[in-house]
């Protein structure tokens, strides 16, 4: 039960390739960090691992077949940039009911107030439409969550009140988790073992 | 403060100018056709106060048969419009979501279209049809398409990118349900603006071939009938056949115009759940 990659090499170009000879894997229920450099692909990786992107060669592996192309993807990514993960012209409630029907406990522990439900995502501010992104990625069939600088855009509290959700998920539901950050004490903290993208 | 101000003269302008289109239609609808008799005691006449746009070799009164005109003739654009505009949605996200073989076919049709002049085909489409009401109104639908379509394609390519549309797909939603729920709202404005600037064209369009004689039937009031005939008596002095009706073709085209360049100004993307 893991999500692999095999040998994968991506470039956006023909002959530039981002990287090379990617090998990688995180199994159900375990949390992983994704570290390296600006540039060096790692959104890039969170993308080809949740099916955003055809990686230009090798392949990936979950459960040891291909990743599905059709109906909800096992593999769910929660964007560094939630404006952008958002249609403008729906209200909060539909982005939310998009993928499944979040409980209201969810919600409560996620911190997201009712009244926000019936808001334009231009009148939240970031910290609050990702509380939404996140809950999105959570339904009952992800079986891992790539979280590219999930909560770098928040307080210190909220981003260990998030996590604290998402990591008591994991658990419950036996979710492996891909975290993609910089921020070295957030990995130490919750990660099993960090992957160094220049490195593997 | 300068926005706002933009903001409340294009809806006083759209507001005038929508009043003015749907009075001449309505007014063209009510007058029914025995208002055009022939009168033959008050051929010939320049305009005055009982006739203000003056009467014609069988005493017909020309506001009359303009009004009369004019509103078939925004109803024959408007339907037309109406009809490009779907055609041009439709093939806009065919050609941006079915894939390259789709894409390749609607972008042949659009050049095709697009290197024939409208007229032309607009003549050829509406003689295979048999002319008429019928033929124009098809032709003018097939003509307008084109361009509006390229316009489309590009906004809903550069929306399948967008993060939103992506994640939609991979929480399992079908291409059919990003169509209707993500993307076509996101060409309302598209479909307006469109709307509103193909309508101009149509209506000279349509002028233009039922003046040339393979439009609309010499029966009919159209504006177009109204001007070919006045032709034939415009070298006997009586100009005012011609030029109050051709004015009104242009006050009502400019009034269409204008909308669609104020709507076009108006609908800002970013700004519309403000
Ligand atoms: N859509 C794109 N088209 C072309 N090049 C791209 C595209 N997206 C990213 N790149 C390039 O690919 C490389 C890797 O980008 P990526 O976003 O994966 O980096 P990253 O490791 O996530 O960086 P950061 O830590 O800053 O988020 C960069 O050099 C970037 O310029
Ligand atoms: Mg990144």
């Amino acid at each position: 039960m893991q999500l692999e990659a095999i040998d994968i090499g991506f470039g956006y170009k023909k002959n530039s390739w981002i990287f090379r000879h990617v090998h990688m894997s995180v199994s159900r229920g375990e949390i992983v960090g994704l570290v390296g450099p600006s540039g060096a692909g790692k959104t890039t990786l969170g993308k080809i691992l949740s099916g955003y992107e055809k990686p230009s060669e090798g392949l990936v592996r979950l459960n040891g077949s291909p990743l599905p192309s059709k109906g909800y993807h096992p593999v769910q990514l929660v964007f560094q940039h939630p404006e952008k993960a958002v249609n403008p012209k729906w209200r909060m409630k539909e982005i939310l009911h998009e993928g499944w029907n979040p409980d209201d406990e969810l919600l409560e522990r996620l911190g997201i107030e009712k009244d926000w439900l019936r808001r334009w995502p231009n009148e939240l501010s970031g910290g609050e439409l990702q509380r939404f992104c996140v809950a999105r990625a959570l339904g009952p069939s992800t079986q891992f969550l790539i979280a590219d600088e999930m909560t770098t855009m928040l307080d210190s509290i909220t981003q260990a009140q998030i996590w604290q959700v998402v990591l008591d998920m994991a658990q419950k539901r036996n979710m492996g988790i891909l975290v993609i950050s910089h921020e070295a004490h957030l990995l130490n903290r919750i990660c099993s073992r960090i992957i160094d993208i220049s490195q593997v | 403060m300068i926005s706002i101000n933009k903001r409340q003269k294009t809806v006083v302008i759209s507001t005038i100018t929508t009043v003015i289109l749907l009075a001449i239609l309505v007014i063209g609808l009510l007058i029914s056709n025995d208002r055009i008799v022939t009168n033959l005691d008050s051929r010939n006449l320049p305009p005055s106060l009982s006739h203000p746009f003056g009467t014609d070799w069988l005493g017909r009164d020309m506001l009359i048969r303009t009004l009369k005109g004019m509103s078939m003739s925004i109803g024959v654009g408007l339907i037309a419009a109406a009809s490009s505009v779907m055609i041009a949605v439709s093939l806009g996200i065919m050609a941006a979501t079915l894939g390259r073989v789709v894409d390749g076919i609607i972008s042949w049709l659009v050049d095709l279209f697009l290197s024939v002049p409208h007229l032309v085909m607009l003549i050829l489409i509406s003689f295979v049809l048999g002319g008429g009401m019928k033929g124009v109104v098809i032709g003018l639908a097939l003509t307008h398409w084109p361009s509006l379509t390229r316009v489309i394609r590009a906004e809903v390519m550069q929306l399948q990118c967008a993060e939103y549309v992506q994640t939609s797909r991979r929480l399992g939603k079908s291409q059919w349900f990003i169509a209707v729920k993500h993307t076509l709202p996101h060409l309302v404005p598209q479909f307006l603006v469109g709307l509103f600037l193909l309508f101009p064209h149509a209506i000279l369009h349509e002028a233009a071939i039922t003046f040339l004689g393979m439009g609309l039937s010499p029966h009919q009031p159209a504006i177009g009938i109204i001007l070919s005939e006045s032709m034939r008596y415009l070298s006997t002095g009586m100009w005012w056949l011609a030029l109050f009706p051709g004015l009104c073709l242009l006050l009502v085209v400019r009034a269409f115009d204008l909308l669609g360049e104020v709507l076009r100004s108006f609908v800002d993307p970013y700004r519309a759940n403000e």
